[in-house]
This record gives C-alpha cells, sequence and structure tokens, in this order.
C-alpha cells in the first residue's frame, strides 16, 4: 500500500497542479481531432496553457 | 526512424542530472542504515532493490515495443509532465523561499534517528527493518530513475543514450558515496531539479503533441524552444513568488 501511494506520489504532489494539466491536455487532444486542419492550434494550447497552470499554481502557492 | 541531436543530448542530460538526485536521495538512506546497523542488511537491502529493479525492467521493458506509438508518446507525454512539473514547481517554491530547501545531512540525521528508535523497540527485528529501509530506498528512487529513462528515451528510440546518463550518474553517487561515506549534501539538489524540471516539463509537452499529431515547428528543435519557454516562466515565477521579508533576511 505504502509502494502505491509513493508511486503516485511521484506524478501527483499538488492535486490542483495534476487536474488543471490534465485539463490542457484533454483541451489539446480535444482541438487536435476536432480541428485536424489545424495541427498547430492544439499545440499552442499545449505551450501556453503548461506553462501558465504552472505559473497560476505558483503564485497561489505562494499566497496561501 | 531518424533521431536528432536535438534530442539526444537532452535526453542524456536529462536522465543524467535527474538519476543524479535519485541516486544521492537513495544513498542518504543507505548510508544511513550503515551507520545504524552496519553495511551488511544496508548492502543486502540495496542489492535486493537494484535486483527487484532489475527483474521489473527486464519483464516490462519488452511491453513497450508492443503499445503503438502515438499511444506510447501521449502517455509517457501525460505522465512527464505530471513528473516534471511537480519537481518544477516544488523548485521554484524552494528557490522562492516559500518551502525549505531539501536537506541531505537533515534526511540523514532523521533516517538514523528513526532506526535508532525502532532499535531500541526491536532489537531482534533490526536488521531486517534496516535492510528493509535501505531496500525500500533503492527501490523508490530506482524506479524514478527507471521511469525517467523510459519517459525520455521510449518516444524516440532513446533509451540508451538515456540509460547511458542514467548508469553514468549512479555510478558517480555510488564511486563517490564509498569514497567519501557520507551523505553528498553538496550537491545543489534545488538547482538540479530545477534544471530537470524545466526539461521532463519540456520533453512531456513535445510527446504529448506528438501523440495528438501536432507538427512542431522546426521538428525536434522544437524542445529546445520548449525548454527556454519552461525556464523563462520557472524563472519569472520564482521572482513573483519571492517572498519580500525574505529578501531582508538575505
Amino acid at each position: 500500500m505504502t509502494v502505491i501511494q509513493e508511486l503516485i506520489g511521484l506524478f501527483v504532489d499538488d492535486g490542483a497542479l495534476a487536474i488543471a494539466i490534465l485539463g490542457v491536455v484533454a483541451f489539446a487532444a480535444l482541438v487536435a481531432a476536432a480541428v485536424p486542419g489545424m495541427p498547430l492550434a492544439a499545440g499552442a494550447i499545449l505551450v501556453l496553457g503548461c506553462p501558465g497552470v504552472l505559473l497560476i499554481n505558483i503564485l497561489r502557492a505562494s499566497r496561501s | 526512424m531518424t533521431v536528432s541531436l536535438a534530442l539526444i543530448w537532452p535526453a542524456i542530460t536529462s536522465a543524467f542530472l535527474a538519476s543524479l538526485v535519485e541516486a544521492v536521495e537513495a544513498l542518504t538512506i543507505v548510508l544511513a542504515v550503515a551507520t545504524v546497523r552496519g553495511w551488511r542488511p544496508a548492502g543486502l537491502g540495496a542489492a535486493a532493490g537494484l535486483v527487484l529493479l532489475v527483474l521489473i525492467v527486464v519483464v516490462l521493458g519488452p511491453l513497450l515495443d508492443i503499445v503503438p506509438l502515438r499511444l506510447l508518446q501521449l502517455t509517457i507525454g501525460i505522465l512527464l509532465l505530471l513528473f516534471g512539473m511537480r519537481w518544477l514547481r516544488k523548485a521554484i517554491l524552494r528557490s522562492a523561499g516559500v518551502i525549505p530547501l531539501h536537506d541531505e545531512v537533515a534526511a540523514f540525521a532523521t533516517e538514523t534517528a528513526d532506526l535508532r528508535r525502532q532499535s531500541r523497540q526491536h532489537e531482534t527485528r533490526l536488521d531486517w527493518l534496516a535492510g528493509l529501509a535501505s531496500f525500500k530506498a533503492v527501490l523508490l528512487e530506482g524506479l524514478e530513475v527507471v521511469f525517467i529513462v523510459i519517459a525520455v528515451g521510449a518516444g524516440r528510440g532513446l533509451l540508451v543514450p538515456a540509460s547511458a546518463g542514467a548508469f553514468a550518474a549512479c555510478l558517480l553517487v555510488a564511486g563517490t558515496g564509498f569514497v567519501v561515506h557520507r551523505p553528498l549534501a553538496r550537491v545543489p539538489e534545488n538547482t538540479l531539479k530545477f534544471a530537470v524540471g524545466v526539461m521532463l516539463s519540456a520533453f512531456g509537452v513535445f510527446w504529448v503533441g506528438e501523440g495528438i499529431d501536432v507538427a512542431w515547428p522546426g521538428e525536434d528543435l522544437a524542445i529546445v524552444g520548449l525548454m527556454v519557454l519552461f525556464l523563462a516562466v520557472a524563472l519569472g515565477a520564482v521572482a513573483l513568488a519571492r517572498r519580500p521579508h525574505l529578501k531582508v533576511l538575505q
């Protein structure tokens, strides 16, 4: 049980950040599937979204 | 499948640096066990952990060839994003003074105190407990190394260079630890975690993009641009999150 918890802990430390990352990836995948003619659109979502959610999470953590 | 230098060097470097951090953490616990109960339980526990790690790699490794490449890239990309951004978040918060820095000397002291406390309660079972602590440290930190090697290497046939980077780091730490017999407290762990977090996050975005058919401008070179982007955001985040009173203290 401890090992499983430790394994999950490798990927999830702050639940809000993990959910936000998965949200960005899901949105990018959705856009890639819905608009296959614009392959850069999904890339732009990833490039802006991932650093964006990190920055927001850091700012929240620093103020709490 | 062609592999460019733009991917090989980041793969080797990130596997080397990340493995360096993990190996230092494992070494601290193995040394603590050796200090309290001697090298026999520490060595046996560490060896058992290594054997189990090798078995995991041997059994699960060939399965990677069965998984379709796009699915592999997407899965690994997501896991890398979660793993890399978790490291980066912690490194940023530590650099900004929001949370304390990880201290190998303190970790060594805590582990040693725990083992001594257990020795008073379970004298007869202590060699087992000590060996188990060593085993768990090597297994868990080793799993992280295995994951990083697979994550940066499997998506583009870079398993060999990534493994070489990780192996070199583990050898370096084990050799240094064997010589100095002390926790490697002078390794700039947070700086390493910061750099590795930047690299793994960039790899994560890149692999997820490959997995969902994003045509990256510059192809493999895009990973360098992603690293620069994450580095800039991370440095900006440190500046924004830095607590004003800590500046005064410094």
